[in-house]
């Protein structure tokens, strides 16, 4: 049992672990530099996904691999974008807390 | 060919006068005013005799008679190919006869003015609304087509307004010229839709155009106006009464005439002028206009417009002669005598010998309004001698005002119809018409001479004759007015003794041919009869101070009562107004108004915000609160369209 080849449903499972971890800090965490860990450990269960299904599903084709380079690079710009507005928040707020961003309402 | 310059100018130049003073009036001009609007008026008045001598002996004389002239037309407002709205001028003989009266009365005015309102706050202002009705009138009677005189008949209504509300701090006068406005204003509402159906079943509002449409008989907008019945009456007795009922509000007949005795609030030149002499005759014009639509295609409703005016005549002359306000004695008078114009016209025929009443209609409006503004400019010359509008306040005064004295008694002599005076040629025309067409409006006619005849030498015996007590004390002690005053006196006296010779027929007459009248000797015993026995009951009553008239009166009692109370038609206006057009028609449609139309669209504000107010929460600011809504509703979602849409 243990000298398994491990499977789709194993890998994809570690997938929606990763992703409901990353759900759950987003929802939980309140410091914004939390928040942008929580997205990339979304963003890099949706990567292993790609993977997975381009391995098992149609292993004679790439583009799952492209599509996963694809969003390495545009995470890397969302870190970017998102340590910027983190920074700007800190400049005008003397704090990064989320709660503490809360003018934008009614 | 007639100078078309000279007659724009008869208009124009009291408009000129009236743009100059209206902006310069108050401040620079102030003390020209006068000078400057009476200089305009002079050479506005003789433009206009130019004009008369030259329709009536040049181009307008056809040999044996006069033809209407269009010498320019514009059109001003066109619809379609065919079809517009002009500007133009009409010459035919009672406009080139009104162009003469109009300037020739607002220059008496004018000059009068210089007397009359000298030391007056708004003295330019005076002057620019004096030229304004001017112009109005002008362009009311130089009209060539219906909906120009509908402009201008506006126009004259709005300078009445401003000039019987001239001293604006009294509020009689304000709320005087409100009614004037009101009722008048009430009354051109019939005007308009009048000249809206007309024009549509003609299909012109050209005058001459729709003369010739609408009385060649068997032509097909004719019939068809005939035949299309509305509500028991032909579109065509619609079109022509409510034109009529237009007429009727501007020369004040009943029931629309309350206006005019209360419009005795404004100066007593501008009395002379607009309720006297030009505007209220306005209706007359309008009827004279028209005349031959009335009397070829709907002679039943001249019929009635005969009754209308004979019943005004009389119903005013009773109440004339209970009224102790000099002026509205004339008002009422006023009212009367132009009640004798419309059922002149109204027993008239068309055509030579039956176009009589016509004629003497006519007749009748000149020589009325040289002896009316004469009475006037004289009770105004009375008024400022005495300050004071009340007859009890007179008396005596023959020895201190001689010149007025002579000249209120030559035109009181015109009016009660006493020959040589001009008022006995146009009333007995008039007599003579109503005689041969219809007796029961002669007898009724006869009647009112009578009266008329009493009631203006009441005033004049009260006024000049009768010392009593109180009017004996002391009087201001300046003289009888400077020469401005007088002069227009002189002369309108002048025209007052010598108007009635003029043979009125050959100029002016329902078709346009020559028509030759002549005097019955033995049918003139009857009225010179009538009124010279009224005149002396008058003399008898009024002479000197007695108990006489006061007996009378009380032994009349409830007949007097109602009579001095103008037969309570103001009280039944306001009746009608207040109790039961304000209680039953305003008052609900106020309150649909406020609670109905109001409150629904305050129930559409008052929702939006409850329900904005209610949701609004959902909008908090925090980040995370989003998130979570949004992924739950893709869970939502999922399941959705995993288990439930597939």
């Amino acid at each position: 049992m243990f000298n398994m080849e491990p499977g789709l449903y194993h890998i994809l499972f570690i997938s929606a672990a990763l992703f409901f971890t990353g759900v759950y800090g987003f929802l939980t965490r309140r410091n914004l530099i939390t928040l942008l860990m929580s997205v990339e450990l979304i963003l890099n269960s949706v990567n292993l996904n790609f993977i997975a299904f381009n391995k098992y599903v149609w292993p004679d084709q790439l583009d799952g691999v492209f599509f996963t380079l694809f969003i390495i690079a545009v995470a890397a710009a969302e870190a970017a974008v998102a340590i910027a507005i983190i920074i700007n928040l800190y400049r005008s707020h003397q704090s990064i807390d989320v709660e503490d961003a809360s003018e934008l309402k009614y | 060919m007639p100078n078309l310059l000279n007659i724009a100018l008869i208009p124009l130049l009291p408009l000129a006068g009236f743009i100059l003073l209206g902006l310069f009036g108050k401040k620079s001009l102030k003390n020209i005013a006068g000078g400057l609007g009476t200089l305009l008026m002079a050479a506005s008045f003789l433009l206009a005799l130019q004009t008369a001598y030259g329709y009536f002996e040049v181009f307008g004389n056809t040999g044996n008679g006069y033809a209407a002239q269009v010498p320019f037309s514009l059109a001003w407002l066109p619809f379609a190919t065919g079809y517009s709205i002009n500007i133009g001028f009409l010459l035919d003989p009672i406009s080139v006869m009104m162009l003469v009266v109009v300037t020739l009365i607002s220059l008496m005015v004018h000059v009068y003015s210089l007397g009359y309102m000298r030391g007056e706050e708004r003295f330019g202002i005076y002057y620019a609304y004096l030229s304004l009705f001017t112009f109005s009138m002008l362009g009311l009677v130089l009209s060539s087509n219906l909906f120009q005189i509908y402009i201008f008949w506006e126009l004259v209504g709005v300078s009445s307004f401003l000039l019987i509300g001239f001293y604006f701090n009294k509020p009689s006068a304000v709320a005087a010229s409100k009614k004037a406005f009101i009722v008048t204003r009430f009354a051109d509402l019939g005007f308009l839709i009048g000249i809206l159906i007309l024009s549509n079943v003609s299909g012109t509002l050209d005058f001459q155009q729709l003369i010739t449409t609408l009385t060649a008989q068997g032509s097909a907008p004719l019939q068809q106006a005939q035949q299309t019945m509305f509500l028991g009456a032909s579109t065509l007795s619609w079109g022509l009464a409510l034109i009529f009922i237009g007429g009727a509000g501007k020369s004040a007949m009943f029931p629309l005439h309350i206006w005019l005795p209360d419009a005795m609030e404004g100066p007593t030149p501008v009395s002379a002028l607009i309720h006297a002499a030009t505007m209220v005759v306005a209706g007359v014009y309008l009827v004279a206009r028209l005349f031959p639509v009335y009397a070829i295609s709907a002679p039943y409703l001249l019929e009635g417009i005969a009754w209308v005016g004979a019943f005004s005549a009389v119903f005013a002359a009773v109440i004339a002669c209970t009224q102790t306000d000099i002026k509205r004695v004339l008002a009422y008078s006023t009212m009367s005598q132009i009640g004798f114009m419309l059922f002149a016209l109204g027993v008239s025929g068309y055509g030579s010998e039956n176009g009589l009443g016509f004629t003497a209609s006519m007749f009748h409006l000149f020589t009325h309004a040289i002896f009316k503004a004469l009475l006037f400019l004289g009770a105004g010359a009375v008024i400022h001698y005495v300050h004071s509008n009340e007859m009890k306040d007179m008396g005596g005064l023959a020895r201190q005002l001689p010149i007025t004295h002579l000249s209120f008694l030559i035109a009181c002599l015109a009016i009660a119809g006493v020959p040589p005076f001009a008022g006995f040629f146009s009333k007995e025309e008039i007599l003579l018409a109503a005689y041969q067409h219809n007796p029961a409006i002669y007898w009724i006619a006869l009647a009112t001479s009578g009266l008329t005849a009493f009631y203006m030498f009441r005033l004049y015996f009260s006024i000049f004759w009768n010392k009593t007590a109180q009017t004996t004390k002391e009087r201001a002690n300046h003289g009888e007015g400077g020469f401005f005053m007088m002069a227009p006196l002189l002369i309108l006296a002048v025209g007052a003794l010598s108007a009635g010779f003029i043979p009125f027929g050959h100029f002016v007459s329902s078709d346009g041919q020559k028509l030759t009248t002549e005097l019955h000797l033995s049918f003139s015993i009857a009225p010179v009869a009538i009124g010279i026995g009224g005149i002396l009951i008058a003399f008898l009553l009024y002479r000197k101070s007695s108990e006489a008239p006061n007996r009378i009166s009380q032994s009349l009692g409830i007949l007097y009562q109602s009579a001095y109370r103008k037969f309570y038609i103001d009280e039944v206006y306001l009746f009608i107004t207040h109790q039961i057009i304000f209680n039953l028609i305003g008052k609900p449609l106020a309150w649909f108004d406020r609670n109905v139309i109001d409150g629904a669209v305050n129930l559409t504000g008052q929702g939006t915000e409850l329900i904005s107010a209610s949701i609004k929460k959902l909008q908090s600011g925090k980040v995370q609160y989003y998130a979570y809504a949004f992924l739950v509703a893709v869970l939502v979602f999922s399941l959705l369209f995993l288990y439930v849409w597939r």
